[in-house]
């Protein structure tokens, strides 16, 4: 985590309700100074609304959003010290680039050669000198996107807020931008506030994820530990691609049980006590494959129904307990549909949950 | 295929619109009365025609409501859009409320008015029953001002599809803008001004010829309001064309003034349609 620990953006108890409907409830979130938070969620879970809150682009209902320590829970957008990136853009159309970054600044009336030196620094920092004089609809999806990031730069603001910025670009373009935006955030060192439904966008650019679902964080944590310890079932289901293996069974003695399968839990770090029903999730690269399964906390033989190369590694789908298993080997190897390998689990990189509330075990 | 399917439309376009255009054109220098009769006589009756008081008076006219109609149609037509479209409640009930009066023909909506703009039962006679005795307002009777009467009337039944449209327009923006420009810090009647109205050129552009041909061919509202008086006060072009040709039998008068309205109209669209033409070539 980068930042010097200070708190930058800090939510409080924060309640939004549209009508009769609760978006967000009771939501706390602390972000530190310099830090990349990444809000991923599926559609609809809350996470764009929580952005618009802290951009004061939605008036909350309840709680208190604080940057940098000022409480700006009912101050204007453009009083909060933010800049924002929206996903189509938003560039004013009639204007030019150069336009379109100046324009709210000469409304703030800043000296006209302060204007021009922001502009030409942002510019300079994102490369977007030669497009200057050209109107948004001369440029490229991803100069546009461009521009959008330089109208924000040039605010000088401490934090950056991006709503789903990529999800209107191409795959290409969308991997390219990514990676300007993880440089430009090594090198402003701002505090950035990033939605995505995209896991490898999350993945890749976050210090820390916040999951959402249903207005609720359901797990805050470094991608690292979203993706190994996830804090309940759906935090495992979502990341991943393809998702967990999940088997839901019972622990008895030690074991988990769930058809003939019987899995010694010896080796599994307990978060807290084990108690009946249970779901066991294994992610589809730990599942060892062929002679590295011997000696597995659990050993079987699966069926090969259906095999995905995808080049650097292959994906095989089969069945175990009737349920979907995936397994992901090494893209060399030689697998046919119809084949029948060898797997194996060790519970140390199992996770389980509580068939219940669905919290980790 | 598409080709042969669109013919008898073409030839229709082709032989009535511009055919008859033409035809007109061509009459309007002979001296025809009652019937079409290809005796040439040259610019006389353009000559009779600008010597005419009416027709002065009826151009006039049109160039007072015209300008008038344009700037409070538009201004009014916006206005009322932007604060429909504040998210506010029962909204579909203000929209029908104010688009309503365009279901109404201009005879009706002509007749409507005489009477609101009645002195003996209108608003006058009601402010006057409230007790100001002196109150006085009676534009349909007054030969200065009787052009207003008309363009209240027009405004009132016009109105509201501009709004609609402007409405449709303002839906059209992206709601991010709306967002950006509050990051921004612009506020918002500078947001509409330098941001939405340039991004809303198009439906400014559909309204701005409905407004335009709506103007040319003021007519049932003139004749349902006053008949064009008092006197000749409230004379509008279309009309001098209309009675020229069929009241008074005078056929090429008729085509000379209507010759008139083309030439007006081509020479306000001709410079725009080569400005925004030309120009798109350009970018």
């Amino acid at each position: 985590m980068s930042g010097n620990g200070a708190t930058s953006v800090e939510i409080k108890n924060l309640d939004l309700s549209f009508g009769a409907v609760d978006v967000l409830k009771g939501l706390n979130l602390s972000v530190n100074e310099g830090e990349f938070l990444v809000l991923l969620g599926s559609s609809g879970c809350g996470k764009s609304t929580l952005l618009n809150c802290i951009a004061g682009l939605l008036d909350v209902t309840g709680g208190q959003v604080f940057i940098k320590g000022r409480n700006v829970t009912w101050a204007e957008p453009s009083e909060r010290g933010i800049g924002m990136v929206f996903q189509s853009y938003a560039l004013y159309p009639q204007m030019s680039v150069e336009g379109n970054m100046s324009f709210g600044l000469k409304n703030a009336r800043v000296p006209k050669s302060e204007i021009k030196e922001r502009v030409a620094r942002a510019a300079d920092i994102l490369q977007i000198e030669p497009l200057l004089k050209r109107k948004p609809s001369a440029l490229s999806g991803g100069q546009r996107q461009r521009v959008a990031i330089g109208r924000a730069l040039v605010r000088d603001v401490d934090v950056f807020l991006f709503d789903e910025p990529l999800s209107n670009l191409d795959a290409k373009l969308r991997a390219d931008l990514r990676v300007e935006l993880k440089q430009l955030h090594d090198r402003l060192d701002n505090t950035m506030i990033y939605v995505t439904h995209d896991q490898v966008e999350a993945m890749t650019l976050a210090d820390r994820i916040a999951i959402m679902k249903d207005g609720i964080i359901q797990q805050l944590a470094s991608p690292g530990e979203i993706y190994s310890r996830p804090a309940n079932l759906y935090v495992a289901d979502f990341i991943g691609s393809p998702a967990m293996n999940l088997q839901q069974g019972r622990v008895e003695n030690g074991h988990f049980l769930a058809g003939e399968l019987s899995v010694p839990l010896a080796s599994y770090s307990f978060e807290r006590e084990v108690a009946g029903d249970v779901w066991f999730g294994i992610r589809p690269e730990h599942v060892l494959v062929g002679d590295d399964a011997a000696g597995a906390d659990l050993e079987l033989t699966v069926k090969a129904e259906v095999v995905e190369p995808l080049g650097s590694d292959t994906l095989v789908l089969t069945s175990v307990n009737g349920k979907r298993f995936w397994l992901r080997i090494s893209g060399q190897s030689k697998v046919a549909s119809g084949d029948s390998l060898r797997a194996g689990v060790n519970a140390a990189d199992a996770s389980l949950f509580d068939a219940g509330d669905e919290e980790r075990l | 295929m598409a080709k042969i399917a669109a013919i008898p439309m073409i030839l229709t376009a082709l032989c009535v619109f511009v055919g008859g255009t033409l035809w007109t054109v061509v009459y309007s220098f002979t001296g025809s009365k009652l019937l079409p009769k290809a005796k040439w006589v040259g610019l006389d009756q353009y000559e009779r025609l600008w010597n005419t008081n009416r027709w002065i008076v009826s151009i006039e006219n049109l160039m007072i409501y015209g300008i008038c109609s344009l700037i409070f149609s538009l201004v009014i037509g916006f206005v009322l859009a932007a604060l429909l479209d504040q998210k506010i409640r029962f909204e579909n009930t203000f929209r029908t409320i104010i688009l309503y009066p365009f279901a109404l023909s201009f005879i009706v909506t002509g007749l409507v008015w005489q009477w609101i703009l009645n002195p003996d039962f209108g608003v006058q006679n009601i402010v006057r029953s409230l007790g100001w005795a002196s109150f006085e307002f009676d534009p349909l009777y007054n030969q200065d001002i009787v052009i207003y009467g008309i363009l209240i009337a027009g405004l009132w039944q016009g109105t509201g599809l501009i709004m609609v449209l402007m409405l449709a327009g303002l839906r059209g923006i992206d709601q991010e803008i709306w967002k950006a420009s509050r990051v921004d810090g612009i506020p918002t009647w500078k947001t509409y001004i330098f941001i939405v109205i340039p991004m809303m050129r198009p439906v400014f552009i559909t309204t701005l010829v409905l407004i335009a041909s709506g103007i040319v061919r003021v007519f049932d509202l003139v004749v349902a309001q006053t008949s064009g008086g008092p006197g000749i006060a409230s004379e509008v072009p279309a009309k001098y064309v209309y009675d020229t040709m069929f009241l008074r039998q005078n056929l090429a008068q008729g085509f000379a003034a209507s010759t008139m309205m083309l030439l007006a109209v081509a020479i306000v669209i001709i410079p725009w349609a080569y400005l925004e033409f030309g120009s798109r070539k350009r970018d």
